[in-house]
């Protein structure tokens, strides 16, 4: 099927799936909201790290630590779950969309890697439009979520983590119409490579968070200057 | 009353219909025989041995992130699918290693196939002669592909950036697992969309 040769086909197909946030209620003014995305849950456990944890259990604390400590630096967080429970690609996106986030991150833990590993979409940036594609929507926003990743970078490489950069495909933050990262957290390893701390090490989960917090805080420090 | 004409047409029918019914039944079993006896038989021809050439294979590396080009000698064939599949499996063969900058169990054989399709008239912006590569996935090698954002993301940017490296024409790359399309590859990157072997450069650093 050419869906270019059937006009009436494309603008249904387009309206169809157009982003939701344009029809969601307005967050409060001033209010500056945050979206914690703790990735799988319920019947998708995600991955299995050493100690035994699912990655699940793991994103869930992490969402936790991170949104305590949020809440006390005044900011309005909404988290996509607070249970093990299965929420699904869209539904999560569909929460930031409608949240109209200043800031969303997809939570996850990993046995692979070390350190903290960043991820912005790959899609390619392209103006704001205002029926964006439901499965491309976060190509409007991938130049802020670039920036908001290098304030992430920073604010963890400050306090001592490794990090790394890099693009992926990800259902869900793919569709997400804000500032939005996936945060990996892999083991920390030491100079001869050896696991220091595991990804669900609650010291380790505890560091991690109050770094991001505060890179968070400066995120909208910036983001509300002229 | 029947004529008798047609008491001798249908009996002829139906001697003719039995006749044939055996004979498809023997035919039936001569070719299975001939099956069975062609799978046990040994090779009675060598197989051809292609010559060895250069392969660039773009490696990921955990430790940071990385695509780093490595420069291999391997027998390669001269159908491009099967160049594909042979540089490709040589790829998985190094991540196989325990030791591997990118550890992932499976090898040369999580490589079932890989299909060159043309994309002419698809895609505007490609060259003319530009390709689609389907690269079909052994389910074993996803059920055993550790779980996590960056080694699958790296894995499939990997074979991508191969793809690029040995076979320039190859533009966009499609993954399937067991022969059908999968959501992700072990429960994290999208299987779904279409990758641009123009995105899946070797990269160095840790800029995103």
């Amino acid at each position: 099927m050419h869906w270019s040769k059937s006009t009436p086909a494309v603008l249904f197909a387009v309206i169809s799936i157009a982003v939701p946030a344009q029809q969601a209620p307005p967050a409060p003014a001033g209010r500056f909201v945050v979206v914690l995305d703790a990735a799988h849950g319920g019947d998708d456990a995600g991955g299995r790290l050493d100690s035994g944890q699912l990655e699940k259990a793991a994103n869930l604390a992490l969402s936790v630590r991170l949104r305590s400590l949020l809440g006390a630096r005044g900011m309005q967080v909404v988290t996509t779950r607070e249970s093990d429970t299965s929420v699904e690609m869209n539904k999560r996106a569909e929460t930031a969309n409608h949240a109209k986030a200043g800031v969303c991150l997809s939570l996850h833990s990993a046995e692979s890697g070390s350190g903290v590993h960043l991820f912005a979409s790959s899609l390619s940036p392209e103006p704001s439009t205002r029926f964006p594609a439901w499965k491309s929507a976060q190509a409007a926003w991938v130049t802020q979520s670039l920036a908001f990743a290098g304030v992430l970078n920073s604010a963890l490489g400050h306090a001592g983590f490794k990090v790394t950069l890099g693009r992926t495909a990800l259902p869900g933050v793919d569709s997400m119409t804000c500032p939005a990262l996936a945060v990996e957290i892999g083991p920390q390893r030491g100079d001869d490579n050896k696991i220091s701390a595991e990804p669900d090490d609650p010291d380790y989960q505890s560091r991690v968070a109050a770094s991001l917090a505060a890179a968070i805080l400066q995120w909208r420090t910036e983001a509300r200057q002229p | 009353m029947i004529p008798r004409y047609q008491k001798i047409l249908f009996a002829i029918l139906l001697i003719a219909s039995l006749a044939m019914g055996v004979l498809l039944w023997q035919l039936r079993e001569r070719a299975h025989k001939r099956l069975v006896a062609g799978e046990a038989s040994a090779p009675t021809k060598a197989p051809e041995v292609a010559p060895a050439e250069q392969a660039t294979l773009v490696a990921a590396n955990d430790a940071d992130n990385s695509l780093v080009p490595q420069v291999h000698s391997l027998p390669l064939p001269a159908d491009p699918g099967a160049r594909a599949r042979a540089v490709l499996g040589r790829l998985l063969d190094l991540y196989a290693d325990p030791e591997a900058t990118h550890p992932v169990p499976g090898g040369a054989a999580s490589v079932a196939q890989v299909f060159l399709l043309p994309l002419s008239g698809k895609a505007k912006s490609h060259t003319p002669d530009a390709l689609l590569a389907v690269v079909n996935l052994s389910g074993n090698f996803a059920a055993g592909h550790p779980s996590g954002l960056q080694t699958e993301t790296l894995t499939l940017d990997s074979i991508c950036a191969t793809l690029r490296a040995n076979l320039p024409r190859v533009v966009e790359v499609q993954f399937l697992v067991d022969g059908q399309q999968r959501a992700t590859l072990a429960g994290h990157a999208d299987l779904t969309r279409t990758y641009l072997t123009a995105e899946a450069t070797p990269i160095e650093g840790t800029t995103p």
